[in-house]
């Protein structure tokens, strides 16, 4: 303490700017690293990435890897794995299955991610100023929110694609619209926890503004849980979306995605389960890689789960 | 004496709740001169932590200040807009909490932390900054500051991650220092150093400072000034000596009768103050101590209790010291 610098004191040596932006550069490299390392320990959350970087290659080059074209009967209806040259078979118009699981891929996935990354945005606005201002705010923003809360979901998305043209981006409006009020209350719920940390108070104690306090304390404290349960919804999407779809509101037949493609093998279930079961499966294990990436990223934004 | 740098009239921080009006502070009033140590001691919900929520502005609905002035330097605090109390809090006048474990922001690196006050006052550029944090974690005790800059909260102890907010608090020099509590979540190991941390830094930047505690050893090591709290007001006022040498109000007799010495037989009983302090909610009229006190007269259930000067040098707020006073006074008179 005695040979403690003054406290107007430059006891640091100048750096040049370049030293500097080099070194912003390398505490950002190794936050990432740092970040990198607390997911890279959750071994199913490494394993759903890889998995889903394939499941996305496979749906952005799908016009190029498919054998056939998925709209065209080219084996027996209902085709077992293996007939007619289809390794998973055909429906029950004897398209081929692979191919339509690659191609049904680009609009499952399209109708699960991005209507729950919309959402999650709009709902994180309003659950942060909701929770953050409460009073009158609070009541406004949560009980309009209550009344679409009152639908269950499916019906109000069905009702919002009702009254647009039927298409994917009707899909991702109605399923982003009805996804709103669920993640709005976990992001108000956890704002109005996070507001009543020691460290809000002492933030605001050290001159912070409500800007500041908002983006740099509120927020990210608040993100895990939202992050974790906004990509469990991805997959629930995927199958409101077929649903909308089955209903005639959304993709238009012979175009399929995953859930209309387990719709579709109803029909001929008894004959030909698989026509039901690969879809099925690819919408189950897709999700599940949703959540271990969920799982996984909350751990990368955690920094007490980030370890040297 | 100098011009204080704070001076306190007439807080009133009240919360209206739905059971009524639960007044925390209620008519407090005392001054900090530059370079002293006010140490503000009373039990717990005696009104000390809203005190200084009340000087910084921080006090949240549904409480409110509804009377009383603070001036700081010659600024009026409680008109200053919003903003303007921004550019104060953590800049002219700063805070160190109770609890160091949740004071801080546990997903940004202390660095940050540090360097994100400085710039918000200051206008640094971010190079300056971090020089400056560094600087003020070798001051505050932290070893190898610059390797520490980037290690997160949840890296350090209570009592590093408190030496962190010491200097996030004295970033910018402040004119005075608010400690609310900072060494009770704390070891007894650590709470001496951190309270010679605090005693160093105040008298090297010479800012005032107020510590808000209840551990009179801590009042006896630190304080110039002494103000004792009981349900929201203020009962004695007075510099440090006097207050221990010849406590008046029956109140403060009574907290420091209750310190355990040493040479107190293990036999003795612990010497406590019967009951519990009142709920300050829609309190009736009279002082709030008398259903504990020894002195208590009828009085003392209906009229408030009168500041009074007493001849030993100190303020007390009591019917039975003003009677005392009375009675030496009147003796002197008499006395040719």
């Amino acid at each position: 303490m005695t040979d403690a610098p003054g406290l107007h004191g430059q006891s640091m040596r100048q750096r040049s700017a370049a030293d500097l932006r080099r070194e912003n550069l390398h505490i950002m490299w190794r936050t990432l690293t740092l970040a990198w390392h607390a997911y890279a320990k959750d071994k199913a959350a490494v394993g759903a990435l890889i998995f889903m970087i394939i499941v996305v290659l496979i749906a952005i080059f799908a016009p190029y890897i498919s054998p056939h074209d998925p709209t065209e009967a080219v084996g027996t209806r209902g085709g077992l794995p293996g007939t007619d040259g289809l390794l998973l078979g055909g429906d029950m118009d004897g398209r081929d299955m692979l191919s339509r699981l690659f191609w049904g891929g680009r609009v499952s996935l399209l109708i699960g991610v991005v209507p729950t990354v919309a959402a999650t945005f709009i709902a994180v606005v309003l659950g942060l100023f909701a929770g953050y201002i409460g009073g009158w705010a609070d009541q406004v923003v949560m009980r309009i929110l209550d009344v679409f809360f009152a639908f269950p979901l499916v019906l109000l998305a069905i009702v919002i694609a009702g009254i647009l043209d039927p298409g994917v981006a009707t899909l991702i409006l109605s399923i982003t619209v009805a996804l709103v009020p669920y993640i709005a209350r976990l992001v108000r719920t956890t704002t109005v926890s996070v507001k009543q940390e020691p460290y809000i108070e002492a933030a605001r104690a050290g001159g912070a503004t409500t800007p500041t306090i908002l983006t740099r304390y509120i927020l990210p404290n608040m993100l895990a849980p939202v992050i974790v349960y906004s990509t469990t919804l991805i997959g629930l999407m995927m199958v409101v979306g077929s649903g909308l779809s089955f209903l005639g509101l959304g993709i238009q037949p012979p175009d399929a995605d995953w859930g209309t493609m387990v719709s579709d093998g109803r029909a001929v279930l008894k004959r030909a389960p698989h026509a039901t079961a690969f879809p099925g499966f690819v919408i189950v294990i897709v999700s599940l890689a949703f959540s271990f990436i969920g799982d996984g990223l909350r751990d990368a934004l955690d920094p007490r789960a980030r370890v040297r | 004496m100098s011009e204080p740098v704070l001076s306190v009239r007439g807080l009133k921080t009240h919360f209206r709740l739905r059971t009524g009006t639960l007044k925390a502070v209620d008519g407090l009033s005392f001054e900090l001169q530059a370079g002293r140590v006010l140490c503000i001691v009373g039990e717990s919900g005696s009104g000390k932590s809203v005190t200084a929520q009340s000087i910084m502005r921080l006090i949240e609905l549904p409480g409110r200040i509804v009377d009383g002035d603070i001036s700081f330097r010659d600024q009026d605090l409680l008109a200053l807009t919003e903003h303007e109390m921004e550019d104060l809090r953590g800049n002219r006048i700063g805070m160190i909490f109770q609890d160091p474990m949740t004071s801080l922001n546990p997903v940004f690196t202390i660095g940050e932390q540090i360097v994100e006050t400085i710039i918000a006052h200051t206008g640094a550029s971010k190079e300056e900054a971090r020089a400056r944090a560094v600087e003020l974690m070798r001051l505050v005790g932290i070893p190898e500051p610059e390797g520490r800059l980037t290690d997160y909260p949840h890296q350090f102890s209570g009592g590093m991650r408190q030496r962190v907010l010491i200097a996030i608090a004295i970033a910018c020099e402040p004119d005075i220092l608010i400690a609310d509590e900072p060494t009770t979540a704390l070891d007894v190991t650590i709470q001496a150093q951190i309270l010679r941390l605090l005693s160093d830094i105040q008298k090297k930047l010479g800012s005032a400072m107020i510590l808000i505690t209840h551990d009179l050893g801590v009042v006896s090591a630190m304080a110039d000034d002494v103000l004792v709290m009981y349900s929201g007001r203020m009962v004695e006022y007075g510099d440090v000596k006097t207050i221990f040498r010849n406590p008046r109000h029956p109140y403060t007799l009574g907290l420091l009768d209750s310190i355990i010495k040493l040479d107190d037989s293990r036999e003795s009983e612990l010497r406590s103050i019967s009951g519990l302090p009142p709920i300050p909610i829609n309190p009736p009229p009279g002082c709030a101590f008398r259903d504990r006190c020894v002195k208590a007269m009828d009085v003392c259930g209906t009229q408030d209790p009168p500041w009074v000067e007493t001849a030993t040098g100190s303020t007390a707020v009591c019917h039975a010291v003003e009677a005392e006073e009375g009675a030496a006074g009147a003796g002197q008179g008499a006395a040719p």
